[in-house]
């Protein structure tokens, strides 16, 4: 394939983006309205709940009046704070990319993916304890909306993995093998990961909240 | 500035997958597109011709399918629909037109994401298989309309789940399109091409894309809400205490069906513009260039166009106004309905002005866009009572919301369909379609569509309903209009009769049609006929990528030789250092 698409790797200077970095922001303004659809069916059903979350407190047998009666918040804290670190580590990446230290690169992209597959491991762990109680998405609508939320999110990280992976391994060809032109689209391809990946933390932090807590 | 960077790597020759199956070529797959939508429009057209013959004659078997029972008839009313919009008309309008001359139009090489671009047409294709396998999964298609309105939806049989997944690769398809389009028009404009020199049926591709990235994804979330209400049981449309034919349904209730409509609607909107923009921008470029002078208020279009695409996100709700919603959210959402119908009007207004002292020259494509204008403004101004709440509930769902949807989306967006093939038919194969049977194709179909599509407005102001399987005819109010159901039948086969010179057309002109004599067949300003050959460069769309000195559509320049003047066309020395200046401030 011979041909070559302008402004790939360099920003057009009128609109001062690549196109892979305008194209993500694109993707993530639609992925806004995936989950804003879905946290505007969460409120619309609670309105119309008679009683939220309306299960029993597993133990002591009395109604749950709030959700943290029934979800893990201690837990869910861990997961914030996993997935905020995951952040940090994929900033690090890019910049070791930027500061032209590869095995840096390599370290800070292994521990990104590291605390997204650990984020996974603890929201399994949650997920068995729940139906440990019974509690299942045909319960009722309280936890419909947490399995389907937190379940889309979760889905939202393994693909961030799969990508991460593929840019830790096979995917740095393109830095190890590649001229300085390629070596500048890895950097970018990093960044444009990146921002994806600061969007599923960035629906954590509003899932923890407005699920977990009020 | 323009490439970054020129591989070294010669051309070579691919196989036969790669050069048409998975191609890369955004010309490919604008015509992979093309000819898959066209077949699933011929596909979804022959559904609606078993039911018109079951309405025309109820019972009477149809050879080698038999009698029609009441579930193949709900199965082909929900498939019909949904054939049609997400399988038919936008793949055709967004996939095929927008991809094949929008990249050509601004002067690119390609779309910005040539592999995305394939993907989008391989989900679109899958999408498509998996509607097309739900027919013969145990009880058949979807059976719940196009729109899968719940409680329905939730409890209907396998088919239904399959439209879902169906509809999950569509929107997939649909979203990495949009973005695909939105980069290419923003990233990869040739030089002198300012968003308000660019051609008006990019304008219309560019505020369409915004609606399918931004709409579709509500649906998505709801399409994945309604599988989990499906697979696994939960009751997120589903209210308490529902009893269905086999007892009391065992959920665990609390959901509420409304939640479906406001997410379904809120894309289907959304949607509907969709369906029209591109319509509108074909019809723009034909009118332009066969009246042979520039569109009316070109600058008063785009702006249009863009509160338009503004206003088609706020409207949503007034296809719900005999849910309950309340006078409040009803009042608001009648004000909205009639502020989004100003754009629209200033619009057509706009097309039917340029007409206006233009020199028109009645080709084939030029009839089919002539055709659109009161089709459309038909479709519009009956869809004006449906925006009021006191005039939609009586009309609520009869065979009048039929008639004026279509009018929108028939004889509407079809025909600018056709516009558009008859336009760009020379540019793509290098040969032009013939005359005659143009000419045959465009008074039966425009002649057929008025007949099948009138006769349901007065149907349905007599109040009978829709998704009957009997047409009404049990109903006393009913039998004065019943009537027409054999006029309307017998018109939708004489519709499919007048599509017969099409084909024909369509296949002998690839072998045989008249090769165009010059590069740019209809003298029109644009790059795609100006600044490239007739057929396109097969690699990267141009030779040298054009610069671009003026707007879209200067024709009949007072003062310059010819009556067109294209947007590449150098101007003379003297005015050079002026158009430089130009650039600079770009």
């Amino acid at each position: 394939m011979s041909l070559q698409i302008p402004y790939e790797v360099t920003p057009r200077l009128d609109t001062g983006v690549n196109n892979a970095k305008l194209g993500i922001w694109l993707f993530l303004a639609s992925e806004i309205m995936l989950f804003g659809g879905l946290f505007a069916a969460y409120v619309f059903l609670r309105m119309g709940a008679e009683s939220w979350p309306g299960l029993e407190i597993p133990y002591t047998g009395e109604m749950a009046t709030r959700a943290d009666q029934i979800l893990n918040v201690p837990l869910a804290t861990l997961n914030t704070m996993i997935l905020i670190g995951s952040s940090v580590t994929m900033v690090m990446a890019w910049a070791s990319l930027k500061m032209d230290k590869f095995s840096r690169y390599k370290l800070y992209m292994g521990l990104t993916i590291l605390l997204a597959l650990a984020f996974l491991v603890v929201k399994a762990f949650e997920y068995g304890d729940k139906f440990d109680h019974h509690f299942y998405p045909s319960t009722n609508n309280f936890l419909g909306v947490y399995f389907v939320l937190t379940g889309l999110h979760a889905i939202h990280v393994t693909g961030g993995i799969i990508v991460n992976a593929w840019f830790w391994g096979p995917g740095t060809k393109m830095w190890t093998q590649g001229t300085a032109h390629d070596k500048a689209h890895f950097a970018n391809r990093i960044e444009v990961a990146g921002l994806y990946w600061h969007f599923v933390d960035l629906v954590w932090i509003f899932l923890f909240p407005t699920i977990y807590l009020i | 500035m323009m490439a970054d960077h020129h591989s070294s790597s010669h051309e070579h020759k691919q196989g036969f997958w790669r050069t048409y199956w998975f191609s890369t070529d955004h010309k490919v797959i604008g015509i992979q597109y093309g000819i898959t939508a066209l077949l699933f429009l011929l596909f979804g057209f022959g559904l609606m011709l078993l039911m018109r013959w079951q309405l025309a004659t109820p019972g009477v078997e149809i050879p080698l399918l038999g009698a029609l029972t009441p579930e193949m008839y709900n199965q082909f009313g929900a498939m019909h629909g949904t054939i049609m919009v997400f399988l038919g008309i936008v793949p055709l309008a967004v996939g095929a037109f927008g991809n094949y001359v929008v990249p050509l139009q601004i002067g690119a090489p390609d779309m910005a994401f040539p592999r995305l671009n394939m993907a989008s047409y391989h989900f679109f294709f899958w999408g498509g298989v998996v509607m097309l396998a739900s027919f013969f999964v145990p009880e058949g298609a979807a059976k719940a309309g196009w729109t899968s309105y719940p409680p329905l939806a939730d409890i209907e049989t396998m088919g239904q789940t399959m439209w879902l997944w169906g509809m999950v690769l569509l929107i997939t398809s649909s979203l990495l399109g949009a973005v695909n389009f939105i980069t290419t028009i923003i990233q990869l404009r040739a030089e002198g091409m300012t968003f308000y020199r660019m051609p008006f049926f990019v304008w219309a591709q560019f505020i369409t894309a915004f609606l399918l990235l931004l709409a579709f994804p509500p649906l998505e979330a709801a399409g994945f809400l309604q599988l989990a209400d499906r697979l696994l049981d939960t009751s997120f449309f589903l209210p308490s205490g529902l009893v269905t034919t086999d007892g009391p349904l065992e959920v665990a209730g609390g959901g509420s069906p409304l939640l479906w409509q406001h997410l379904f609607w809120f894309l289907a909107h959304p949607e509907v513009y969709v369906l029209i923009l591109p319509a509108m921008g074909i019809v723009a470029e034909v009118i332009a260039n066969n009246t042979r002078k520039p569109l009316w208020g070109y600058r008063l279009m785009v702006n249009s166009l863009i509160f338009l695409g503004f206003m088609s996100f706020i409207v949503w709700a007034h296809h719900m106004f005999i849910t309950g919603m309340g006078t409040a959210i009803s009042a608001f959402f009648q004000i909205t309905t009639m502020i989004i119908s100003i754009p629209s009007v200033v619009i057509l207004s706009a097309l039917f002005l340029t007409l206006r002292g233009g020199s028109i020259r009645f080709t084939v494509p030029m009839l089919f866009a002539l055709g659109f204008l009161p089709m459309f403004g038909i479709g519009g101004l009956t869809g004006l009572p449906l925006g009021f709440a006191a005039t939609d509930i009586p009309l609520h769902d009869t065979y009048y919301v039929i008639g004026h949807f279509h009018y929108v989306v028939a004889p509407g967006t079809i025909l600018a369909m056709f516009a558009g093939i008859y336009y760009w038919f020379p540019k793509i194969t290098g040969r032009s379609l013939n005359n005659t049977l143009g000419h045959i194709h465009f008074w039966g179909s425009i002649v057929s569509m008025n007949l099948i599509f009138f006769p349901m407005l007065i149907q349905g102001m007599a109040g009978v309903s829709r998704r009957l399987f009997d047409g009404g005819i049990t109903y006393s109010f009913s039998e004065g209009v019943m009537h027409y159901n054999t006029l309307m039948s017998v018109a939708a086969f004489a519709l499919l009769l007048f599509q017969i010179p099409f084909l024909v057309n369509f296949f002998m002109s690839l072998k045989r049609g008249k090769k165009t004599t010059s590069d740019n067949h209809w003298a029109a300003t644009t790059l795609e006929w100006s600044a490239t050959p007739t057929p396109p460069v097969a690699h990267g769309n141009f030779e040298t990528v054009p610069t671009v000195y003026r707007g879209p559509y200067e024709y009949s320049v007072p003062g310059h030789p010819t009556d067109f003047l294209s947007q590449d066309a150098a101007p003379p020395a003297a005015a050079e250092a002026v158009a430089a200046d130009e650039l600079v401030e770009v």
